[in-house]
């Protein structure tokens, strides 16, 4: 093979062969704000899911006598609520169904979203239009007003209420995996790709995936919050959760009430709603800049 | 990984039908408008890009295309890749008319491109290896298999696999990027080669070695080029033959020392003369042409160099010239200087009715 050698070219050690996701790992663990992150969101998640076996006081077990004690009360380290329940164990066992409520109905929105918008954005043309015209129909409505009445028309309960959040925010990641897409599709890799034969599932998949996934998810995790406060606003109208069921949105509704009294109870719940979404919201950014790997 | 018919360990390459004497490429009445929307109430207006472009490409030659920036070089590339649809013209490779006798599948095999921009021509999530696998994986070929030629192929354009395989896109040159691009276009072992401005945007010593490279390469696979580009100087180094664009039409057409010494459309010339001399006694102190080429939404009618041309006449402004051999030897001018009695003051009395 008398091919041009270029000696210059040919300097530095052979390199092993590491895989993509493999090295987005590697960057991620070196990240500390990312980790901190993740060790505090593994930390509510492990706490909820083993709730039970933690030792709490009965989260539905009231006290007339004991209520809206203030935080560091001996027995009640996190204080009472209004009707005198230990706050501890409410914020744990909230966990449960807070936590399923703002991240169920993302992760939906999220695989709906992006497959409409990865081809809305991939095909273009009269596909694009009609599937990003259909989407602007839903967003037309503020999410607040489309979530009660989805909720309402389906009828009360968590799986409905669940439902109606993923139709919320299909349309909000649609447009966002749709700008994305079609800023990707005008490379010359893309055109690259398909001069060389392969069909738009394969070239989708390939080449088009791995580079729209980071801005859609770090957009995705933004809206996990906004999830649990629209879900507390629909337990509010008893479309959601009911009383006495603890979950932080409707606690942060129902506490309401005290907070002239016993604010900082009463903040609790809202405070655990903020560190949920700001863990995400930080995790992903050190993962999209992780996945990010010109950098 | 892609389309489980049976994974195959070799690509053949899409076989010599018509023999040497038949054109590898032939293209006729190229033709690809724009639509311009004019606002709201205004009218809609087309950009002719490609206008009835039509020419031939010999087996194993290199064809070069000129043209100021805007002249549809490039888009004439993306017409022959079917990356657009095209409004109307016939690509006929080796004899087989794409579509009717030969599959879009099967022309992707036998015709690659290199495109000008090295780092958005690679996709950044994969590795080197990956990127030149991905199309011989496309066509049937076992992963494994596709590797091991991806490896073979960054040793032939000069990058050591074992250092570069495993790389991504940014933690390599410029130089090197365009040799991987290279590598990649000819995975899928294609006998035309479509090379649109694929060095210009290096420097000028990578330019060189790279164009050394596609120089040996042609020799070892016996490639066909077509070759875009603004630099005459490239253009002429590399090129058997030449033609000239200008507002998608082409106006000259030939053998590239013809071209070069005998230049017969105006465009040519001026294009010719505006190539900066490297000798300072031969300056070029008068601009060899003024003006901004007219623009392509709505062309001027007649011979679209008239505006600008120093010998127009009324006669250019009717109706545009034909491509026309000027020296039965295949030396194709588009102008009516050049074409024995078409009127024009200048142009030549030919014996027979003189």
């Amino acid at each position: 093979m008398s091919a041009i050698t270029d000696t210059a070219l040919q300097a530095g050690p052979a390199e092993k062969a590491r895989g993509y996701w493999a090295t987005v790992g590697r960057r991620l663990l070196r990240d500390k704000v990312s980790m901190v992150c993740g060790f505090i969101l593994l930390l509510i998640f492990l706490s909820a899911i083993f709730a039970p076996y933690l030792g709490l006081a009965d989260p539905y077990q009231g006290s007339m006598i004991r209520r809206l004690r203030f935080i560091g009360t001996p027995n009640y380290p996190l204080g009472t609520d209004e009707l005198g329940r230990d706050m501890l164990a409410r914020l744990i066992y909230g966990g449960r169904l807070s936590l399923l409520i703002g991240i169920l109905p993302v992760l939906l929105a999220f695989i709906i979203g992006t497959s409409l918008g990865l081809v809305a954005g991939y095909v273009g043309g009269k596909v694009n239009t009609a599937i990003m015209r259909t989407i602007d129909i839903f967003y037309a409505f503020p999410s607040v007003l489309l979530a009660i009445a989805i909720s309402g028309a389906l009828g009360a309960g968590i799986v409905n209420s669940i439902v109606s959040l993923t139709v919320v925010f299909v349309p909000q990641i649609t447009r966002v995996a749709e700008s994305v897409t079609t800023g990707v599709r005008n490379m010359d890799f893309v055109d690259a790709a398909r001069a060389s034969g392969a069909d738009a599932l394969t070239i989708m998949r390939v080449h088009m995936l791995g580079n729209v996934l980071g801005p859609i998810f770090v957009y995705a995790t933004g809206l996990i919050s906004v999830s649990m406060i629209l879900a507390a606003g629909l337990s509010f109208l008893g479309l959601g959760t009911k009383p006495p069921e603890p979950e932080w949105g409707l606690m942060l509704n129902t506490l309401r009430t005290a907070i002239y009294v016993n604010p900082w109870v009463a903040a609790l719940p809202g405070a655990m709603i903020f560190a949920v979404s700001i863990c995400f919201n930080l995790l992903s950014d050190g993962l999209r800049s992780a996945m990010d790997i010109r950098n | 990984m892609i389309e489980v018919v049976t994974a195959v360990d070799k690509l053949e390459p899409i076989e010599d039908i018509g023999g040497e004497a038949q054109p590898l490429l032939h293209v006729g009445g190229l033709t690809k408008h724009f639509p311009v929307r004019g606002g709201l109430f205004g009218k809609s207006k087309t950009v002719r890009a490609v206008d009835d472009v039509t020419f031939s490409i010999g087996k194993g030659e290199t064809v070069g295309i000129v043209g100021e920036s805007g002249c549809g070089k490039s888009t004439t590339a993306r017409l022959l890749m079917h990356l657009m649809p095209r409004d109307a013209g016939d690509i006929i490779y080796d004899g087989r008319k794409v579509g009717r006798e030969l599959s879009l599948r099967e022309l992707r095999r036998g015709m690659q491109m290199v495109f000008q921009d090295s780092y958005a021509s690679l996709n950044p999530r994969l590795t080197i290896e990956e990127s030149i696998a991905f199309g011989p994986k496309v066509h049937g070929m076992a992963d494994s298999a596709a590797r091991v030629l991806a490896r073979d192929l960054l040793g032939k354009v000069g990058l050591r696999p074992e250092t570069f395989a495993n790389r991504y896109p940014h933690e390599i040159s410029g130089g090197q990027r365009q040799r991987v691009n290279i590598a990649r276009a000819l995975a899928l072992s294609p006998r035309l080669v479509i090379l649109d401005e694929a060095v210009s945007a290096l420097d000028k010593s990578v330019e060189a070695q790279v164009l050394n490279l596609l120089v040996d390469l042609k020799r070892e696979f016996g490639l066909t080029y077509l070759f875009i580009s603004h630099d005459l100087n490239v253009v002429r180094y590399i090129s058997d033959r030449v033609l000239v664009m200008y507002l998608g039409e082409v106006v000259e057409l030939g053998p590239v020392d013809k071209v070069w010494d005998a230049p017969a459309h105006p465009y040519t010339q001026a294009l010719l003369a505006a190539m900066p001399s490297s000798d300072p006694d031969n300056r070029t102190l008068v601009p060899p042409i003024t003006g901004d080429p007219p623009n392509p939404i709505d062309p001027p009618p007649g011979c679209r160099f008239h505006t600008r041309c120093p010998y127009a006449e009324p006669l250019c402004s009717e109706t545009g010239p034909k491509l026309t051999d000027i020296d039965h030897n295949g030396h194709e001018v588009a102008c009516y200087m050049a074409i024995p009695n078409s009127g024009h003051s200048r142009a030549p009395v030919s014996e027979m009715t003189a």
